[in-house]
């Protein structure tokens, strides 16, 4: 945007992943992070499933961001994106009727996912094609790897295995509670304050180091 | 066809399956808008609102399109319905309620991407829930919704008068909050079965 000094390619495509993560900093599009992360596996197929949707979508609306009237614009987008979902869902559907059941009725649901309304809003609109394009794929790569850090984590503590392998011996009790609703916000919870505290202490560097070259 | 009686049906949708706390729906406002009580009540009602009007609109949608034979579209006219009931009701509080208009802000159209609203609509298809049902089962989850938030902005409004460490200010601690509330509501789970 106006206010940076023209952002290399690479730039866009990797802000996504960590300094604008879309889910542990800007804190959007919670319902699937939180409903579909009970398993690695179920986290790792929504994220693709959110971040093709995402580039397609953002893809379209950077190249009609010319033909759309503003007044509009917000109804356009929803209908592009439903447009996508909609192929998502029946394509999920015919490669695996297991994965389908598992997310349930949160396929559908993307269209209401606050992240991808909120770029096509925010960048898509405003931008080229390509720029788009990148965009949407690191914001959609940041996405997929917060739901596996969710969906690991809980699918580890709450049934002692990551992709369905067991990891841990016989005599593990299993955390029922992490794959229940209650474990999605305590694991969402902890990942927050992992990160605020590394960027609190970085913070904290960065300020002792300012004030000892004083 | 579901057999499901209406009380049945309002409990689950209402405290056992509660939207927010068991199947994440709404996540966004919920976090959002639960730093103040009464703004809490106040959007609980008009998600309320917006969602026994969409239901029943849902409904009528799902059976025409059965009839033109183009379930695939049901998706997108779930969701033009939605947006436009929220437009409605924007227009409506705006003329009757200024000031609850001005409290609710960027909430307000938001709902349209409320995901309880799509939600509610997806799934009483999805379980083929009658007209009654569906509308009962509306009340319930708007009902479960409204309660959620009100419990979510009962607890803030006291975490303001605590010492919190700084690291889990602002969703964390709220987000440790809702899975203690979450936990709560597993307790009603076999009610109303």
């Amino acid at each position: 945007m106006a206010t940076e000094s023209a952002p290399t390619p690479a730039d866009e495509l990797l802000k996504g992943l960590w300094r604008e993560n879309p889910v542990f900093v800007q804190v959007l599009g919670m319902c699937p992070v939180l409903a579909v992360t009970n398993s690695a596996i179920n986290g790792i197929a929504m994220g693709l499933a959110t971040s093709f949707v995402l580039a397609m979508s953002s893809t379209l609306v950077s190249s009609l961001r010319h033909f759309i009237p503003k007044q509009v614009r917000i109804a356009t987008y929803v209908l592009i994106i439903a447009t996508f979902v909609t192929i998502v869902d029946y394509m999920i559907e015919a490669v695996s009727l297991e994965l389908h059941g598992a997310l349930g009725a949160f396929i559908s649901l993307i269209v209401v996912n606050c992240l991808i309304l909120g770029r096509a809003e925010a960048f898509a609109s405003r931008h080229r094609v390509g720029e788009a394009l990148l965009d949407a794929l690191g914001m959609g790569a940041g996405f997929t790897l917060a739901l596996l850090a969710l969906g690991g984590v809980r699918e580890l503590l709450g049934s002692g295995s990551l992709f369905g392998v067991a990891l841990f011996p016989e005599g593990f009790e299993p955390w029922v509670v992490m794959i229940l609703p209650g474990g999605g916000f305590f694991t969402l919870a902890g990942w927050l304050l992992l990160i605020n505290y590394m960027r609190g202490s970085r913070r904290a560097t960065a300020t002792t180091a300012r004030e000892a070259a004083r | 066809m579901n057999e499901e009686s209406l009380w049945s049906v309002f409990v689950n949708a209402a405290l056992v399956n509660n939207f927010v706390l068991a199947y994440f729906l709404g996540i966004c406002p919920f976090l959002g808008v639960s730093a103040r009580m009464a703004t809490a009540t106040r959007m609980g009602g008009a998600v309320m609102f917006v969602m026994l009007v969409s239901s029943m609109c849902a409904y009528a949608v799902h059976h025409l399109l059965l009839a033109i034979g183009a379930p695939f579209l049901e998706l997108i006219a779930f969701i033009v319905v939605i947006a436009s009931t929220v437009q409605l009701v924007e227009m409506f509080i705006r003329k009757v309620s200024p000031a609850l208009f001005r409290a609710l802000g960027i909430f307000l159209p938001l709902i349209t991407t409320n995901c309880a609203i799509l939600g509610l609509a997806l799934f009483q298809t999805n379980r083929g829930y009658d007209f009654a049902q569906a509308i009962v089962f509306a009340l319930g989850a708007g009902a479960g919704f409204t309660l959620a938030l009100v419990l979510m902005a009962g607890i803030r409004e006291k975490l303001e008068l605590a010492t919190v460490p700084d690291v889990v200010r602002g969703t964390a601690i709220a987000l440790m909050v809702a899975g203690i509330l979450s936990m709560s509501f597993m307790g009603f789970a076999g009610l109303g079965a």
